[in-house]
C-alpha cells in the first residue's frame, strides 16, 4: 500500500482569511489513520478555524485539504459522516438520560435503531457504565459526562474524532482515565486529533504541531521536538515558540 | 484577612462545602486548587459575601460576611469564572463604570492598573464582548482591581489560556501581591500551586489538605519512581498489572509508579519489565508533585469511602 493512502487528513497550502486578517497562513500537514494527532497553539493563534474547516464546517480561501479522502469544497456532508467531534463547551442534553443521549447522536448520524441499540452496549460497557444506561445525565460527575461524551462522539464510528480541550476542569485521575479511553481506540485503529492546554498531555501524542500567529511553527514527535529545542519538556517547547 | 471557620453549604441534596476551614494572613498570595466541582466557587461567593452559608463563620478583615456585606464589597475585588463584564460596552466603558459604582475614577488608582491595562489600551474603544480571551481576562481583572480592593479574588482566571498566556496572568499576580494586595485564586491546573505561597487541595466540597506546596508535595506518604520504556502505553499497562503496585499514572513522557510496599527498588522494577519485553528502559526515584499528593490523597479517601 502506498504511504499516501495511510494518510486520512492531508493539508496543502491551507489559508484561509477573514477581510485582511490572515487566521490560517499556509498551513501543510497529515495526520495518518489510528494517529493521536496533537494541534497546539496559543489563543488566537488559528486552531479553531483550521479545525472548523477540517470538520467542513468552514472553507479555506485557498489550498487544498482532503479529510478521510473527501474534498473539503465539495464532499463536506461525506466529511460530516466519517468524523466525531467532541468539545468541552458542549457535549451532552443534560436533561436527556444516556440513552437518549446516544439515541439523539445516533439517529442524526442516521444509524438504525438495532445499530443504535448494539452501539450503546458496546459503548457503556467499554465504559462500565451499563448499570447507568437510564440516568439522566445531569445527575452523573463531570468526569463520567466526559467519557459519556467521547463514546456519543464516536457511536456512528466514524475514522477520525476531533477533541477540543476535552479534559478542561477534570480531576488529575479523571484526565488521565479519559487519555486511557482515548488510547484504547486509536489503538483499535481510530484516529484522534486534539486541542488541549496542558503541556503533560502533549507528551501523550504520537506527533504535535504548534500554531502561532497561524502559521505552523513547528510539526513532529514529541520526543524530537524536545530534542530540537534542547528542552526537557513539553512545555518549555511551547513557550520557546510561542514566546518568540 | 479571611478567617473561615466549619463553613456548610448544601444545594439541595449535594453538599458543596462540608466544613471547610481556613485562614489566609494579609498579603499572602493563596491557591485553592482543585477540579471543577469541587465546591471554589462556591467558597469564593461566600468569601465575597455572594452567598450566604448555612452554617459556620467565615470574615472579611475582621467583618462578618453575612452582618457586614457592605463593608467588605468596598473591600473585595472578585472576578467571576465566567466573563460576566459589559459585552456591548467598550473597553472603557466598562472600567469608567465599575470605578463610578466605587466612587473613584480610573486616574485615581490607575498606579495600580497600568502594567495591565497598557495591553489592551489600543482596544479601549472596542466592545468587550470583541475582544480575544486573553484581553477578556485582563479587562476582568483591571474592572476587578479599578477601587483598590485589600483582596483580590480571582476564580479561575486561567481557565482555557495557553500556557503563555497563563505565565504572563502570574507575572502580574506577584506583582500585585507586592504592592500588599492579599490574593485567593483558584485553579484547576495543577502546575500553577507552585506559584502559590499557601494552597489548598480540594476536593468533593472538603479540603485536604492546606500547605506552602513543598509541603503538600513532600506529604506524598510513599516511594515514587519515573519510569520509561520503548512502548509508554504497555508500560502503563503492565505497571498496572503488577501485584507489587499501588499505582502508575501517566505524567508526561514518564510514569510515575508507586509500589505497594517500600521494598521494591529501582532494580526490582527493571528485572520486572524486561522479563515483560521492555527496552531503554529508565528507572528513577523522583520527588513527587503536588498532583501526586493530590491523587494520593483522592484515592486514601475514595477508599476510606468504600470500607
Amino acid at each position: 500500500m502506498p504511504a499516501s493512502q495511510n494518510k486520512i487528513i492531508v493539508v496543502e497550502n491551507l489559508v484561509k482569511k477573514f477581510g485582511n486578517f490572515i487566521a490560517n497562513d499556509h498551513l501543510s500537514f497529515d495526520v495518518s489513520k489510528g494517529e493521536i494527532f496533537g494541534f497546539l497553539g496559543a489563543n488566537g493563534a488559528g486552531k479553531t478555524t483550521a479545525m472548523k474547516i477540517l470538520c467542513g464546517l468552514s472553507h479555506p480561501t485557498s489550498g487544498k485539504v482532503t479529510v478521510a479522502g473527501y474534498d473539503i469544497y465539495t464532499q463536506t456532508e461525506k466529511i460530516k459522516r466519517s468524523i466525531g467531534y467532541m468539545s468541552q463547551k458542549f457535549s451532552l442534553y443534560e436533561d436527556l438520560t444516556v440513552y437518549e443521549n446516544f439515541r439523539f447522536y445516533g439517529g442524526i448520524y442516521g444509524l438504525s435503531r438495532s445499530e443504535i441499540h448494539s452501539q450503546t452496549e458496546i459503548l457503556l460497557s467499554q465504559l462500565d457504565l451499563s448499570d447507568y444506561k437510564n440516568r439522566v445525565i445531569k445527575t452523573l460527575p463531570l468526569g463520567w459526562k466526559q467519557k459519556l461524551a467521547f463514546s456519543v462522539a464516536i457511536i456512528h464510528k466514524p475514522a477520525i474524532v476531533f477533541l477540543d480541550e476535552p479534559t478542561g476542569g477534570v480531576d488529575p485521575i479523571t484526565r488521565r482515565q479519559f487519555w486511557d479511553l482515548i488510547y484504547k481506540n486509536a489503538y483499535q485503529g481510530l484516529t484522534v486529533f486534539i486541542t488541549t492546554h496542558y503541556m503533560d498531555e502533549a507528551e501523550y501524542c504520537n506527533r504535535l504541531s504548534i500554531m502561532v500567529d497561524g502559521k505552523i511553527k513547528a510539526l513532529d514527535t514529541p520526543a524530537a521536538l524536545k530534542n530540537r529545542f534542547g528542552c526537557a519538556t513539553m512545555q518549555e517547547v511551547f513557550l520557546e515558540l510561542a514566546r518568540n | 484577612m479571611i478567617q473561615i471557620s466549619n463553613i456548610e453549604k448544601r444545594f439541595g441534596e449535594v453538599t458543596a462545602l462540608n466544613k471547610v476551614s481556613l485562614s489566609v494572613p494579609r498579603g499572602e498570595l493563596f491557591g485553592l486548587i482543585g477540579p471543577d466541582g469541587a465546591g471554589k466557587t462556591t467558597l469564593f461567593r461566600i468569601i465575597s459575601s455572594l452567598m450566604i452559608p448555612d452554617a459556620g463563620e467565615a470574615k472579611v478583615a475582621g467583618l462578618d460576611v453575612v452582618k457586614d456585606y457592605v463593608a467588605i464589597r468596598r473591600l473585595v475585588g472578585y472576578m467571576p469564572g465566567r466573563f460576566s463584564l459589559y459585552q456591548d460596552l467598550s473597553v472603557l466603558e466598562n472600567l469608567s463604570f465599575f470605578a463610578s459604582i466605587f466612587k473613584t475614577t480610573i486616574d485615581e488608582n490607575y498606579d495600580l492598573i497600568r502594567d495591565i491595562y497598557v495591553q489592551i489600551e489600543p482596544f479601549k474603544h472596542r466592545p468587550a464582548g470583541k475582544l480575544s480571551g486573553g484581553m477578556k481576562q485582563k479587562l476582568a481583572l483591571c474592572c476587578a482591581l479599578v477601587h483598590k480592593p485589600e483582596l483580590l479574588i480571582l476564580d479561575e482566571p486561567t481557565t482555557g489560556v495557553d500556557a503563555v498566556s497563563r505565565i504572563e496572568f502570574w507575572d502580574i499576580l506577584r506583582r500585585l501581591k507586592d504592592l500588599g494586595i492579599t490574593i485567593i485564586v483558584s485553579t484547576p491546573y495543577m502546575d500553577e500551586a507552585s506559584l502559590c505561597e499557601r494552597i489548598a487541595l480540594i476536593q468533593e466540597g472538603r479540603l485536604m489538605s492546606i500547605d506552602t506546596p513543598e509541603v503538600v508535595a513532600g506529604s506524598f506518604p510513599h516511594s515514587l519512581f519515573a519510569v520509561k520504556t520503548n512502548n509508554f502505553f504497555l508500560l502503563l499497562n503492565h505497571l498496572r498489572e503488577w501485584k507489587e503496585a499501588l499505582s502508575a499514572y501517566s505524567f508526561g513522557e514518564y510514569v510515575h509508579f508507586t509500589p505497594g510496599t517500600e521494598q521494591i527498588t529501582e532494580r526490582a522494577i527493571c528485572d520486572f519489565l524486561k522479563e515483560k519485553g521492555h527496552t531503554e528502559i529508565q528507572v528513577n526515584k523522583t520527588k513527587p508533585t503536588v498532583e501526586d499528593s493530590f491523587m494520593s490523597l483522592m484515592l486514601k479517601k475514595q477508599n476510606q469511602n468504600a470500607s
